[in-house]
């Protein structure tokens, strides 16, 4: 295997990374867009506040991770989808802005009158974000991306690919979202809530693998190279995808709640390792592959130092804050007070 | 804001049509995320400050103030995070000239930048939601990662900036078709480690801990003028003061410094600060001044100083601009003016804490003159404005290249001609997201000075499992 497709896969990581953790951050903005009014869903909305708030800083950094590794690994490729895809970034961009600063600010808020349009405008920007990085993912695995840059702005992105792309992605995030609030909901006692969760999140898995399976049949016409990998060496994959999911939505009509994780986490997976594998060995699909993309030798190497690094530095923090927020202390709520009762009392 | 104002006057119909809005969109959002990037990087160790008192000491003031703080840096680490996000976005949607061609010989320091950022999301993360959930001594630790990150990103990042000052560490090649120079032998660690990384890095450092220091005792300052003169003001005032007087006073060192290497690497750069027009030695200081038709007006030179201070002797002179070819002659004024005033408004606020400390080793506490909390308040402000003059001397300064000598400005910039929609949008995002943070900080100063910690639920009144609705 050459250094350009191990940094390739390292690259890879990040994305798995961020489409699962930051998935789930930007799916549950669906759950919070959908809770109703101010008094029924505070309930839901201190769930999902609480089980974003201590991780979605560190869930974001992802983002800025793959985009470091590409253009640092592979500068032209970066350049030629920036220039050509550059309104779906943009309205990415502007989800990711969005997003970010109102959720502190609903947390911080002076009035509940500040907080509610700080969380409508939290919720609405969680669903464009994922929308359109799905978008861009099916731009540059179309073929969409010239190698030279500054492709047509529209026709780039608007098409088959890039529009399942976008909706498969809004989907999976609210999938994800929903088995974990669920059993965080069951885990921190709120029974009735992880009930109404259970619905909503069968709901939406059946509709996201409906549409991923649905999307083989345009994806046949309108990506040929993506398409003929899809259904070659990364069919088990996609069925791996099926079965997982299958298996998450039974986990969870069964109540099993912290095993239908497992399984939504397994299928989300697996449909975004499908598309990497379905890519290889291209970075700009039909247009430019890893090995002509790379960069410098010595820059490689140098990733990779920052690789090695990052797990030597970066996982174990990782996972102790990970680890924390299952920990008994954590699920209580801010003040001290069991997260159940709402009560507040100064701790 | 008024960055991208004064940068506006650079506006020059040449170069292609993504060039000015480019510049302008990556002047608001650099400038915009600058101020919050020092609090990322000051704000924690000023924290861990008044945080290990309150435990050491048992004092429930400085725990208080801790709590406080650690609150005003979720907001502003938020959106510090964001608006750092678009920046990397931004450097591909508008600068593809520079990404596509050095992405691989400027990214490393950019890849380490991010596993700081990384370390800060995760401790800030626990730091934040660890009160009264983790032992209290392991709680306070978590400051440390965060501080240290806080000091290595800047490293990185004024690092890229460095390289773009002093660039090294590849080779071009020049084609012989007439297309771009290609750029090969990349060595990304002494692009990362180049000669003047080291000085612009401390300047960027310690810079970060006056504004932060300024403002925050700025805060407090104004606390006191309106007659809350308890402990926990005085605390949160001597705190960051302290940093910002040792800061302010280092600064001064440090510029001089960098100064004498900004004269070697980037004559034409110095010359714009000193409105050297011709080679003069010795030089004079010239203070104030602007360039009108190519003659200096309005300034008062002191003879001799200039060389004293720009080149450390006597008799040397500052290189004029008129050795340098028009075409690469960076826009004189803005450069000036920036220049001096960073450099006047550091040299006030240096004076100022030098006779804060002065007076109160003589017994006079000028907490208790309501002139010179006056000045506190206006000292966050202006300390925010050199921080932004100083940028706008180094980067205008620079013109019209990008990466110095190597890749001019016009060939770095997109060439979409869509980017003003994508200024536009910008801004007025970034005009909400100041009103955002504002009121949002401004709210939580009154709910805390009322007594109230938080919202309830952040988003209404939660009911308890009995039925009734708690609120406070």
């Amino acid at each position: 295997m050459s250094l350009a497709v191990v940094v390739a896969i390292a690259l890879f990581v990040g994305v798995l990374a961020y489409a699962l953790f930051g998935g789930a951050d930007f799916g549950s903005g669906f759950f919070d867009l959908t809770a109703g009014s101010a008094e029924e869903g505070a309930e839901l909305r201190l769930l999902i506040d609480h089980s974003i708030g201590p991780v979605w800083e560190a869930n974001h950094v992802w983002l800025i991770y793959v985009l470091v590794m590409w253009w640092t690994a592979f500068p032209g490729t970066f350049a030629a989808a920036t220039t050509t895809l550059i309104l779906p970034l943009a309205l990415a961009l502007l989800g990711i802005v969005l997003r970010g600063a109102s959720f502190a600010f609903r947390k911080y808020a002076g009035s509940l009158a500040q907080a509610r349009i700080f969380g409508a405008v939290f919720a609405g920007s969680s669903l464009i974000t994922p929308f359109f990085l799905g978008a861009v993912a099916g731009a540059v695995a179309s073929g969409r991306v010239p190698a030279e840059g500054n492709g047509p702005v529209l026709e780039s992105w608007l098409h088959p690919t890039s529009l399942f792309g976008g909706a498969i992605a809004v989907g999976a995030c609210a999938f994800l979202a929903g088995t974990f609030l669920t059993a965080d909901a069951q885990r921190s006692g709120h029974d009735a809530l992880a009930e109404k969760l259970r619905v909503r999140t069968l709901g939406v898995g059946v509709v996201t693998g409906v549409v991923v399976f649905a999307a083989l049949l345009p994806i046949r016409d309108d990506a040929r190279t993506l398409s003929d990998r899809l259904l070659g060496v990364a069919t088990p994959l996609i069925v791996l995808s099926g079965i997982a999911g299958t298996a998450a939505l039974v986990l969870l009509w069964r109540r099993r709640y912290s095993r239908a994780r497992i399984g939504a986490v397994a299928s989300v997976a697996a449909v975004i390792l499908g598309w990497g594998v379905a890519q290889y060995p291209w970075i700009l699909v039909d247009q430019v592959s890893i090995e002509d993309a790379a960069g410098a030798r010595a820059t490689l190497i140098g990733l990779l130092v920052v690789v090695a690094l990052a797990a030597v530095i970066v996982l174990p923090a990782l996972v102790y804050l990970f680890w924390l927020t299952q920990t008994e202390a954590w699920s209580t709520s801010d003040d001290g007070a069991p997260a159940s009762s709402g009560r507040a009392v100064d701790g | 804001m008024y960055v991208s104002a004064v940068l506006d006057v650079l506006s020059s119909a040449d170069g292609p049509p993504g060039l000015l809005p480019a510049r302008q969109q990556m002047a608001m959002s650099l400038g915009w995320h600058i101020i919050l990037a020092c609090f990322g990087v000051a704000f924690p160790t000023m924290i861990y400050v008044v945080h290990r008192r309150g435990i050491v000491k048992d004092d429930p003031v400085a725990l208080g103030l801790a709590k406080k703080w650690a609150k005003v840096s979720a907001v502003l680490f938020a959106i510090g995070a964001v608006s750092g996000t678009v920046l990397s976005f931004e450097m591909g949607l508008l600068w593809p000239g520079l990404m596509g061609r050095f992405g691989d010989v400027l990214g490393l320091p950019f890849a380490f930048e991010g596993l700081s950022f990384f370390i800060e999301a995760i401790f800030l993360g626990i730091y934040l939601y660890g009160w009264g959930r983790m032992p209290p001594r392991r709680h306070l630790m978590m400051l440390i990662p965060m501080a240290t990150a806080g000091v290595v990103g800047t490293f990185c990042v004024v690092s890229v900036n460095a390289w773009m000052n002093q660039p090294t560490g590849f080779t071009l090649v020049p084609s012989t078709d007439g297309s771009p120079a290609r750029v090969t032998d990349v060595n990304p660690w002494r692009a990362m480690f180049n000669d003047a990384v080291w000085l612009q890095f401390a300047h960027m450092w310690v810079g970060a801990f006056m504004l932060v220091g300024f403002v925050v005792a700025g805060v407090y300052a104004a606390g006191m003028l309106k007659g809350r003169r308890d402990a926990h003001h005085r605390l949160g005032f001597s705190v960051p003061f302290v940093f910002a007087t040792i800061a302010a006073l280092l600064q001064p060192v440090i510029g001089h410094v960098l100064g004498l290497q900004v004269g070697k690497a980037q004559p034409s750069k110095l010359a714009a600060f000193e409105l050297a027009t011709t080679t003069e030695s010795p030089s004079p200081l010239r203070i104030g001044g602007l360039l009108v038709d190519g003659e200096v007006r309005w300034a008062l030179d002191i003879p001799r100083l200039g060389s004293l201070i720009a080149r450390n002797s006597f008799t040397k002179g500052v290189q004029g601009l008129d050795t340098i070819p028009p075409a690469d002659r960076p826009p004189v004024n803005i450069t000036h003016v920036a220049f001096q005033s960073m450099v006047g408004i550091g040299t006030l606020l240096a004076l100022a804490v030098v006779v804060f400390w002065l007076a109160r080793w003589r017994g006079h506490d000028l907490l208790g003159r309501r002139w010179f909390l006056r000045f506190a308040v206006v000292a966050g402000p202006l300390a925010v404005i050199a921080l932004e003059c100083g940028w706008i001397a180094t980067e205008v300064g620079r013109q019209p290249w990008t990466v110095w000598e190597v890749l001019r400005t016009e060939d770095a910039a997109s060439t979409s001609s869509g980017l003003w929609w994508s200024y536009a949008v910008a801004f007025v995002v970034y005009v909400g997201m100041t009103i955002g943070a504002f009121i949002v900080l401004r709210s939580m100063a009154r709910r805390w000075r009322a007594g109230d910690e938080d919202l309830p639920a952040p988003y209404g009144p939660a009911r308890s499992p009995a039925g009734e609705t708690t609120s406070r």
